[in-house]
């Protein structure tokens, strides 16, 4: 049992999980945050259509995140529930309704702009909850005796408005440029006209969070100004993806923009994970305290390594049957 | 009034993990009866069961598809409410209900779609193989699942050390006491529920004289099936409560309304159940009827509710009354079955609309009967959580308070409003709009049909204003 360190193995497959679950939920939440500024209505109708086929795949990775994180870190997931009560709920509230507005947008009309609202709204709201559990995550929480004590609201401070308006840009900058990737024509105009703008932002707020961390959590500030310097590297190369999501826009590349801003969401998660590694509940709980019991993440990992596989091969099989642009009017006979 | 997090907590878990229940228990006889008629088709080659089961597995996939989002609610709710429960129950809960979420997952993956949106594009036997995997699988998932919330009934397999439980033997915690006869009890459910509401549909079908063939032939076989489920769900159901007599005598108790530990024990039709008197007032009974079912003979002994204090006895009227709605409704299902026998025998099966409409209003009763035996089960549990080792008042979040769970508790009650307002309306016109000739049936238009989604295997459109002739 001791030969190798299951509590590592699972911090790598749950850190996956949730790097999976950013970047692809990402992209249709943030098509969510620009719905209501897209060009016109087929616009919409192709953003959607774009993305129908997988979003919930996507979502898969949420639901498996929840229920591992009971399985193999139970502590992060009864300190950080509770801790982001409301937060939680509005994610899933916001959710739900994005789904349902999924299904039923297309087999409408009368009611469409309500499911366009449904849709932009519960996008927004999910994902803005979602940011503000990445500040949540920086400032710590109060815990004693391996239970939260802290009041309802502990997470809502302007550090984590900051950083929930942040993933909310970074996700529509994740859409954007999905969009450059599948859309042509006037749409695709759109895209990349909005795009710099998106970056533009998505960098300002990045660089005010950065500074803003070491004053909301002196250990970081340790981290990064100590000797450990080769972690620079990663705040380096996100910069490098965005220079190169915006030089690529400027020559009108299709894939690149979006791989670059993949690029960005890797070295900005990897920045993250070492500002505070190994602690994982902070400020006090490292990945080893909040670890379930051996056997339980021994008896949980034979199933989850059986069905990653499968996942990720469906995943990538159904990506590759929905490859290539939509158009508007696609199926409109 | 005082907000008490507890009990808005335990309301806010009612809610939302009856309003998720309601899905997967007809999904789990439904995906079996589509099973069973792609075999059928497939062994006589009869299109009318390809026919039906193309229309039940448009039903299929709505009603799949709000299971999942109302699912998505469940696994965070241990964690929300019930922090120091998911906390301390961890090595067993987390790892038992992860499993479930894998085998949805991997079901989902590799079989629902080409369930879904695999015909006449995979070869027959492929398809009928995906049907039954996707039958099987939802056995799996449920199989989970009460593996789980069984073992919240009677404990096993675990030690406490230090306010957690550690696994000390998975088969014995997995495969727990009441384990098997919940698991065979709610397989039957979930058959019974998707038996009478493909019965009751069928039957609204024939009143409008809507391909006559098929609904005929799906009547026929459900009712056959119901001829043998409802009363053998009453064996099994008899048999759970043996074993409940057995490891939770206190609610057992307080399902028969039986005070004090006694003898002759008589069956309650009617009664007041007054906890703070602890007694019935205006009880109606049939004298030695309860001792004579739960010891098989007259003077057999029952306990008493009293051998609970009082503050570990769970709500008595609650527990009681559920439990006769429950009984209520399974009785009416016997009888139900027993008529469609009756008149089989004169042929009129088909024809006396007194009957049909009779089938037709009972496809919301099994529904009401699943929710009232969670409600005598999770209810008699009261008020252990974990039985005999952690109490919900334990087990709730510390940092939880009334205002913030009343917060949530709207929130859900509104949200589950409309989405489910929104999908049922929708579900209810895909079954008015099912089993028509194809130029009668109104369609929304082909880039509608991005497939992959469960959803996106009913065509109905959801409002009157889509053109039907964009095809």
């Amino acid at each position: 049992m001791e030969m190798f360190d299951l509590t590592l193995i699972w911090a790598f497959i749950i850190g996956f999980g949730i790097m999976m679950y950013v970047l692809m939920d990402g992209f249709d939440l943030g098509l969510g945050i620009l719905y209501p500024f897209a060009p016109d209505e087929d616009a919409r109708d192709v953003m959607m259509n774009s993305v129908a086929p997988v979003w919930d795949g996507n979502e898969t990775w949420l639901v498996l995140g929840g229920a591992g994180l009971l399985g193999a870190f139970p502590l992060v997931y009864s300190v950080f529930l509770p801790a982001l009560y409301i937060g939680v709920f509005l994610m899933l509230a916001g959710l739900i309704f994005r789904g349902v507005a999924f299904e039923l947008r297309f087999k409408s009309r009368r009611n469409r702009h309500w499911w366009n609202r449904a849709f932009c709204w519960g996008s927004s709201i999910a994902a803005f909850a979602q940011g503000t559990v990445v500040g949540a995550y920086i400032q710590g929480f109060r815990v004693e005796n391996f239970a939260f004590v802290g009041g309802p609201f502990d997470w809502l401070t302007p550090f984590s408005v900051l950083t929930g308006l942040g993933l909310m840009a970074g996700y529509a900058l994740l859409g954007a440029t999905w969009l450059i990737l599948k859309s042509e024509g006037h749409i695709q105009d759109w895209a990349y006209k909005i795009t710099p703008l998106l970056l533009a932002i998505v960098l300002g707020v990045f660089a005010i969070i950065s500074l803003w961390t070491p004053f909301v959590n002196p250990a970081v500030w340790e981290r990064w100004f100590g000797h450990l310097q080769v972690i620079w590297i990663f705040p380096a190369l996100a910069l490098l993806c965005a220079f190169t999501v915006y030089r690529s826009v400027k020559r009108r590349r299709e894939g690149i923009p979006f791989v670059a801003t993949i690029g960005i969401y890797v070295f900005t998660y990897l920045g993250l994970i070492v500002s505070k590694w190994p602690v994982i509940v902070p400020p006090n709980y490292t990945l080893w305290d909040a670890a379930s019991a051996p056997e339980s993440q021994l008896f949980l990992l034979i199933g989850v390594l059986f069905v990653i596989p499968i996942i990720l091969t469906y995943t990538a099989w159904t990506y590759w049957v929905f490859r290539g642009k939509v158009r508007v009017g696609d199926g409109y006979h | 009034m005082e907000l008490d997090p507890l009990v808005l907590s335990r309301i806010q878990f009612a809610f939302v993990v009856s309003f998720h229940a309601i899905f997967p228990v007809f999904t789990i006889g439904l995906a079996s009866y589509i099973a069973l008629l792609h075999g059928l088709y497939f062994k006589t080659k009869n299109p009318a069961w390809d026919r039906l089961s193309l229309f039940w597995t448009k039903v299929f996939a709505v009603v799949f598809g709000m299971g999942v989002v109302s699912g998505i609610v469940m696994s965070f709710q241990f964690g929300t409410n019930w922090s120091n429960f998911s906390q301390a129950a961890s090595n067993f809960l987390g790892p038992v209900l992860s499993y479930e979420v894998v085998t949805a997952f991997f079901l989902e993956a590799a079989f629902l779609g080409v369930l879904l949106f695999g015909r006449g594009k995979v070869p027959q036997g492929v398809h009928l193989f995906a049907a039954i995997m996707v039958a099987v699988g939802t056995f799996i998932s449920s199989f989970w699942i009460l593996s789980a919330n069984s073992w919240m009934h009677t404990p096993a397999g675990v030690e406490l050390i230090d306010n957690r439980f550690h696994v000390v033997s998975w088969m014995e915690a997995i495969f727990n006491p009441s384990f098997p006869y919940r698991f065979a009890h709610m397989a039957m459910a979930s058959f019974l529920t998707g038996g009478f509401v493909v019965a009751g549909v069928s039957a609204w079908f024939l009143l409008r004289d809507r391909d006559p063939e098929a609904n005929r032939r799906a009547l026929s076989m459900c009712l056959w099936l119901l001829l043998f489920l409802a009363p053998a769900q009453a064996v099994v159901g008899d048999f759970h409560g043996l074993n409940t007599l057995e490891y939770q005598p206190t609610k057992l108790a307080a399902m028969e309304g039986n005070w004090e530990t006694s003898t002759n024990v008589p069956l309650l039709l009617f009664a007041i159940p007054d906890q703070e008197a602890q007694t019935n007032r205006f009880a109606i009974g049939v004298p030695n009827l309860a001792s004579i079912i739960l010891t098989h003979s007259a003077d057999g002994e029952i306990p008493g509710i009293s051998e609970a204090a009082p503050d570990e006895q769970p709500p008595v009227a609650i527990v009681f009354w559920a439990f006769r709605v429950m009984v209520g409704i399974g009785l009416l299902m016997i009888a139900v079955a027993l008529t469609g026998l009756i008149l089989r025998r004169k042929g009129r099966i088909y024809h006396n609309p007194l009957f049909l409409k009779a089938l037709t209003g009972m496809i919301a009763l099994p529904f009401v009967a699943v929710l009232a035996g969670w409600v005598v089960t999770e209810t008699g549990r009261a008020p252990w959580l974990v039985y005999g080792m952690m109490t919900h008042a334990e087990g709730v979040t510390p940092s939880l308070t009334g205002p913030m769970a009343l917060f949530t508790l709207v929130g859900y009650v509104l949200v589950y409003g409309v989405v489910f307002y929104a999908g049922i309306y929708y579900l209810t016109r895909v079954v008015r709009n099912g089993m028509l000739p194809e130029e009668e049936r109104e369609t929304v238009g082909d880039n509608f049909h991005r497939p992959m989604r469960p959803m996106s295997a009913a065509h109905t459109p959801f409002d009157d204003d889509v053109d039907p002739a964009r095809s």
